[in-house]
């Protein structure tokens, strides 16, 4: 079995600072740039961030910060998370992301996928309704582009390419590329298709819930004769000395959250029950370092995922000091813990 | 039509919503025809694997073929949704106004009529029941539980033509989920977004004091 790789992931939410006040846009960027700093100390694998355009998240140029976290650091990878693909140009998706593996000497992975929020549809002047068209040409030109040959393409969404030679080339030769998906099934077969890396946005219910997709993408990768890697998962949580303290220093913030975006898209309120459920027997990893650590290993052997990514930033408002110590007990209590009881658990 | 319920349901759209209705249905015995906007060919490893025993097939063989028809795509293409191959079927909508997917629409935001009425005048010879709409595609994948079962959850029913709501309600049932009569096709607009129905996954008792909370003239959130 390969080594299982440890992210932390983050959109930029916007924590409080020392003085109890919510931080601007641009010290929560140089926090999480910080925070990518302890990880790459601590042994995390991987660093991946979102793309927003709201007020309530800080980073819309991920790429920028990654950049930023390349100059600080030496062995952590380095993503998106996701790159919405659909609002942007594939060219300058390959461009940029090849860039960021220049400067962080091979580092660079992209997730692309939809996203789960539209903002960037009305600010770049695409239309929702052509979401679908959008995302199959772009992508088909992004793999295109990932050969790091000249392309020609032709088709609706973009101006046509011919025989376009696009730089700068990465030193492999092969930029790591995943699909984000949250459960559409054939999101997973069209990353299957493209052979790229799946990852599973599993943000409530029952992790186990998610096997299925996880033989999907297998299976179609057999039938299309593509690879099939490692599957990759990101889920929410929070980390604190003790299950009470973890518990009641996120679930405000969460809340919060939850009730802002949920009630946009027409959610009642969260009840506290339901958050109990979820960190019982659903997809938040909230709780004291023994706690998340027996959780994730649950979730990794159930799955069979070699991935698992903790969006750690999820409780919003929350004081920055809470979030750099949630990233210190996950590196050094939480994944080494899950790693002995992978290791236990392990077929000898 | 068998004295068991519905012996064919047939589902139009293989999403997330579509595979777990799929999976629940062929869980309770019936035969599961399923059709997306795509060649059959390109949705029969998604269901072998996420729905095995359900068949991909056109959606004019859904329509043709099945007992009740299930609308799991998403709302902004309902017009795509063929109206003479679904004329006189009973038609099962669970589909919401989800400005994430279908972009910012007046049309379906519109606070003059329930979208399953929309969809109704669309498919003007189909018998529509609004039902599975409120409930997150994932509760409905871990809720079904056997009838009397402490704990089972309820899903909601609205429509006009007795016949269909109540063959929608042994569907429902079926599936392992109490039935909820809450009126007329008009009354969905108390299941839609926006509502505190919306995205209830609670007993019989409480889905109705949810349903209740919604005034008449409230309107959803959009």
């Amino acid at each position: 079995m390969t080594r299982v790789q440890f992210g932390i992931e983050t959109f930029g939410d916007i924590p409080l600072g020392d003085d109890g006040a919510l931080m601007t846009h641009a010290a929560a960027i140089r926090q999480v740039v910080d925070e990518a700093a302890l990880a790459d100390d601590i042994g995390i694998d991987a660093v991946a961030l979102g793309e927003h355009h709201r007020h309530d998240f800080a980073i819309s140029s991920p790429e920028m910060v990654l950049s930023a976290i390349a100059s600080r650091t030496s062995r952590v990878s380095l993503g998106s998370a996701v790159t919405v693909l659909s609002s942007d140009d594939p060219v300058r998706v390959f461009q940029r992301f090849a860039t960021l593996d220049a400067v962080s000497s091979g580092r660079a992975e992209v997730i692309l996928g939809r996203g789960s929020f539209t903002e960037s549809f009305p600010l770049f002047g695409f239309d929702m309704a052509d979401y679908e068209v959008l995302f199959e040409e772009k992508i088909e030109i992004f793999s295109r582009l990932l050969t790091e040959k000249p392309v020609s393409w032709e088709g609706t969404t973009r101006p046509a390419l011919h025989e376009a030679d696009v730089y700068p080339k990465t030193e492999s030769g092969s930029l790591t590329t995943w699909v984000g998906v949250g459960g559409s099934p054939q999101s997973v077969i069209r990353a299957a298709r493209y052979g790229f890396r799946l990852m599973l946005a599993i943000i409530g219910g029952q992790p186990e819930r998610f096997a299925p997709y996880v033989d999907l993408y297998r299976r179609a990768s057999e039938q299309l004769g593509t690879t099939a890697h490692p599957v990759g998962m990101h889920s929410h949580g929070f980390i604190a000395a003790t299950d009470e303290e973890a518990r009641e220093a996120y679930y405000p913030g969460y809340k919060a959250m939850m009730d802002r975006i949920g009630g946009e898209r027409g959610w009642p309120p969260m009840a506290r029950s339901s958050y109990d459920a979820e960190i019982t027997s659903g997809s938040l990893y909230v709780g004291s370092p023994d706690t998340v650590a027996r959780k994730i290993a649950a979730s990794i052997s159930g799955l069979d995922v070699g991935r698992f990514d903790l969006v750690y930033t999820g409780g919003g408002a929350m004081p920055a000091s809470q979030r750099m110590r949630a990233v210190e007990l996950y590196g050094t209590e939480v994944i080494p813990r899950v790693r002995e009881l992978l290791a236990d658990g392990a077929p000898s | 039509m068998t004295a068991m319920g519905t012996a064919t349901v047939g589902i139009l759209g293989a999403g997330k919503l579509g595979t777990v209705l799929a999976r629940l249905a062929v869980d309770a015995g019936y035969r599961v025809l399923v059709a997306s906007s795509a060649e059959p060919s390109r949705i029969s490893l998604t269901l072998e694997v996420l729905a095995p025993g359900a068949e991909a097939t056109t959606a004019d063989a859904v329509a043709r073929e099945s007992d009740i028809v299930i609308l799991a795509l998403p709302l902004g293409r309902y017009r795509n949704l063929p109206p003479a191959s679904l004329g006189g079927s009973v038609v099962v909508d669970a589909m919401n106004y989800w400005w994430e997917v279908d972009g910012v629409r007046d049309d379906l935001a519109s606070p003059s009529s329930s979208t399953s009425e929309l969809v109704a005048s669309h498919l003007a010879d189909a018998r529509v029941v609004k039902a599975f709409n409120h409930m997150g595609y994932h509760d409905l994948d871990e809720g079904p539980r056997p009838s009397g079962m402490s704990g089972r959850r309820a899903i909601a029913i609205a429509g006009d033509d007795d016949a269909a709501v109540e063959a929608t309600q042994r569907l429902v049932d079926s599936l392992g989920f109490d039935p909820v009569m809450i009126g007329g096709l008009s009354a969905g607009r108390r299941l839609e977004p926006g509502m505190p129905a919306f995205g209830a996954n609670v007993g019989a008792s409480e889905l109705v004091a949810l349903v209740d909370q919604a005034t008449a003239d409230a309107s959803p959130a959009r």
